[in-house]
């Protein structure tokens, strides 16, 4: 008797708590981010999640989206492997949520990529999106492409066509070191800048090209002696994270005498291994940088430091804050939090971001917007008003090349549902 | 010329740093036959306890007090964990170094993060120590090479100058007639595990700054050191000592070598098109396969001479 009476009892409050649950998810749209939060490349994941977290507060403050609704974001550990992040994947689905937003390591991004697609193809009734914040492997947007997929940061490949162009304006340059990780993305930025060096100056010597194992080298040393021993006089690497800083710490340490064409230098701890002795010889291209100019590049920034004091790196990514305001302006557009209703406002979509007025294509799902070359040079107070990672050290800008100039074609053939 | 001394210093920097970590796994392997799995989280223990302590008390005396509080745990860890163990034979005594190695990770997780911690060399040993034609030698690397042949040296005189030293030496290879010696060979066990991770901790002190200091540290070192100490030998600290700088040299003189088979048969008159099925396999390069080399060694060595280069036993 006292046993039923019990299971009712426990039966009713799980129930209560149930319903609990469902009136807070109705005012809140849950949102996902799968990162690497353990392993080499944690600090990477973490500093993804700060500035998602502060775009999501950006967008509740405005008010949300649909009438009230707030964002929310849940954090899943990818552990940097295709295989975790499914897992986390899988969990994220159970959990209800529809969206998501993942964006180091390409290898983890086609895998995600293809199980979204499978997954709505199954289930048309609970589709989830993909936005997808800095995984830069051109596949993502040509042969591999996905309905469901929608890229914020500009391609290697439109970011390497930017690169060379400013390269092969440098007579200085007379022999190249190529220097990656051997992943799809390593291999992609050795590719295109092969390819696309030799059309633009086949006088540029490729003295080395190497693809080191992904987050494993904690000894640069021998890739610098190396390096040294081939005479290069400038070095181009798509490395990220810890893959980076300790590349420059093993070059710093050996002398090692080169000009830096990177990707990433922006981020993750680089800055601070080049210290005063990169000022000058580092380059970056990027989809933003925090001396930009325009009012709201600078407030950006100061915002990520005043909502984080205590954490030493700064405002790295345009995409992330591109993306969140994109998918509420596409939940807006499209009056519901369904995925499969606000893909086809996020086609086409334009918006404004530090950079003016930025679309999103809507034959690969690729956004569309300037990139910048910048060097790395001591902070002034004017061009260069803010530093990285309290540096003194920040970015100038070389050349801003518009959105219209880093469009290129594509292969890409979606299955629409 | 340039390069090859460069890649040769540095090469002898890694296997210094490996010999500190597998000579106190190889005298613990070769004594108690406990094939320690946490040996490398001892390491990243002592790259963490540093860390903190240094940023308390500084670099100088972390040097020193870190191995001592990791050479404690160890202490603690034979006495009550592995000697309860040990009647439940080998098999429960390896399990329960494995279990270890997990549970210091989580905790390690715990304590500091999942990010790396910024463990820094200290600004007294932060500059160039000698010029090479034109490269710059870090005079961190000299001092971790010093603090290597120093611990080498004491370790010598220690196991072939002292009393303990014989015994222990004696137990190496016949703890049986030790016991019945008349010596307490259950303490010297403990002494012996307590000094092995103690400098698997001095190990991490030097080396945690060096490269970077992580919760993955161990086992980015773990499957290493015990290559090193299969390859050397058992019980042979001088085929440790062999093995460390023949691996660090192999490692690092590896990255260099960017030659394929492709290169291989083009010279004996073989083409293979791009187009082919097989030419993606033979135009691996040698540095592509560097992280394998080691492991394949082992097994050849294993085929060839189970024993190690300088192992005293069999099996």
């Amino acid at each position: 008797m006292h046993f039923g009476k019990i299971c009712r009892g426990l039966f009713g409050l799980l129930a209560m708590l149930h319903l609990g649950g469902a009136a807070i998810a109705a005012d809140s749209i849950k949102i996902g981010f799968l990162d690497p939060l353990s392993g080499p490349f944690a600090n990477v994941g973490e500093h993804g999640a700060r500035e998602a977290l502060l775009a999501i507060e950006g967008v509740n403050a405005a008010g949300g989206v649909l009438g009230g609704s707030k964002f929310e974001l849940a954090t899943f550990d990818t552990k940097s492997s295709p295989q975790e992040a499914l897992i986390s994947l899988k969990q994220m689905t159970d959990q209800g949520i529809r969206f998501f937003f993942m964006g180091n390591g390409s290898n983890v991004a086609i895998a995600l990529s293809d199980a979204v697609s499978k997954h709505n193809a199954r289930n048309p009734d609970q589709t989830i999106l993909f936005l997808n914040y800095g995984a830069v492997d051109p596949s993502l947007t040509n042969d591999k492409c996905s309905f469901w997929h929608f890229r914020f940061d500009a391609d290697t490949d439109m970011k390497m066509q930017a690169l060379t162009n400013y390269m092969a304006q440098q007579k200085g340059i007379k022999k190249v070191y190529l220097i990656n990780q051997d992943y799809s993305f390593g291999q992609a930025v050795t590719k295109a800048a092969r390819a696309m060096l030799a059309a633009k100056r086949p006088d540029i010597e490729i003295v080395g090209d190497d693809l080191h194992p992904l987050g494993k080298v904690k000894d640069f040393a021998p890739y610098v002696a190396k390096i040294k021993s081939s005479g290069a006089d400038s070095i181009i690497t798509g490395n990220w994270g810890n893959d980076l800083a300790l590349l420059v710490k093993a070059g710093k340490e050996a002398g090692l005498q080169a000009d830096y064409y990177t990707y990433y230098t922006g981020a993750a701890g680089a800055v601070t291994a080049f210290g005063e002795a990169g000022a000058g010889h580092v380059k970056q291209v990027t989809t933003w940088h925090s001396n930009i100019g325009g009012k709201t590049a600078g407030d950006h920034n100061a915002g990520y430091r005043a909502r984080y004091p205590d954490v030493k790196d700064d405002l790295y990514y345009s995409s992330i804050r591109e993306s969140v305001n994109a998918l509420a302006l596409a939940i807006e557009k499209a009056r519901s939090e369904d995925p499969a209703k606000v893909v086809p406002m996020l086609e086409n979509l334009k918006f404004e971001d530090d950079s003016g007025e930025i679309y999103i294509r809507a034959d690969n799902h690729q956004l569309v917007q300037p990139l910048y070359i910048s060097t790395l040079v001591k902070a002034n107070g004017k061009d260069v008003k803010f530093d990285v990672e309290k540096t003194g050290l920040g970015f100038r800008t070389d050349a801003r090349v518009e959105g219209k100039d880093t469009v290129m074609g594509t292969t890409c053939k979606f299955q629409k549902p | 010329m340039e390069f090859f001394l460069v890649t040769l210093l540095n090469s002898l920097s890694y296997g210094l740093l490996l010999f500190m970590l597998s000579s106190g796994l190889t005298l613990i392997f070769s004594m108690m036959g406990v094939l320690n799995f946490a040996h490398a989280s001892f390491y990243m223990l002592g790259a963490y306890f540093a860390y903190q302590t240094g940023l308390h008390i500084g670099f100088w005396p972390a040097l020193f007090l870190s191995p001592v509080i990791v050479g404690v745990l160890g202490a603690a860890t034979e006495r009550f964990g592995l000697r309860t163990v040990h009647k439940f034979g080998h098999v429960a005594e390896l399990l329960f170094t494995f279990g270890l190695a997990y549970v210091i990770e989580e905790v390690v997780h715990l304590l500091w993060g999942r990010a790396p911690v910024d463990y820094r060399i200290p600004a007294e040993l932060d500059f160039t120590l000698f010029t090479l034609y034109t490269t710059q030698y870090p005079a961190y690397r000299g001092f971790m090479m010093l603090v290597s042949v120093g611990m080498l040296l004491v370790l010598y005189l220690v196991l072939t100058r002292t009393r303990i030293g014989l015994v222990i030496q004696a137990s190496l290879s016949h703890p049986e007639m030790v016991e019945s010696l008349g010596h307490n060979v259950p303490r010297v066990f403990m002494l012996v595990f307590a000094g092995g991770t103690a400098l698997a901790g001095l190990a991490g002190v030097i080396g945690g700054n060096a490269f970077i200091t992580e919760p993955g540290m161990a086992t980015a070192v773990g499957s290493i050191v015990f290559v090193v100490v299969v390859f050397g030998g058992m019980g042979s600290l001088g085929g440790a000592f062999l093995a460390s700088l023949i691996i660090g040299a192999l490692q690092t003189f590896s990255v260099a070598l960017d030659y394929s088979m492709l290169d291989v048969l083009a010279r004996v008159g073989i083409q293979i098109a791009p187009t082919s099925l097989w030419h993606g396999f033979w135009s691996i390069t040698i540095s592509q396969t560097a992280p394998v080399l080691p492991y394949l060694l082992m097994v050849l060595m294993l085929i060839v001479r189970p024993r190690g280069l300088m192992g005293t036993r069999e099996g």
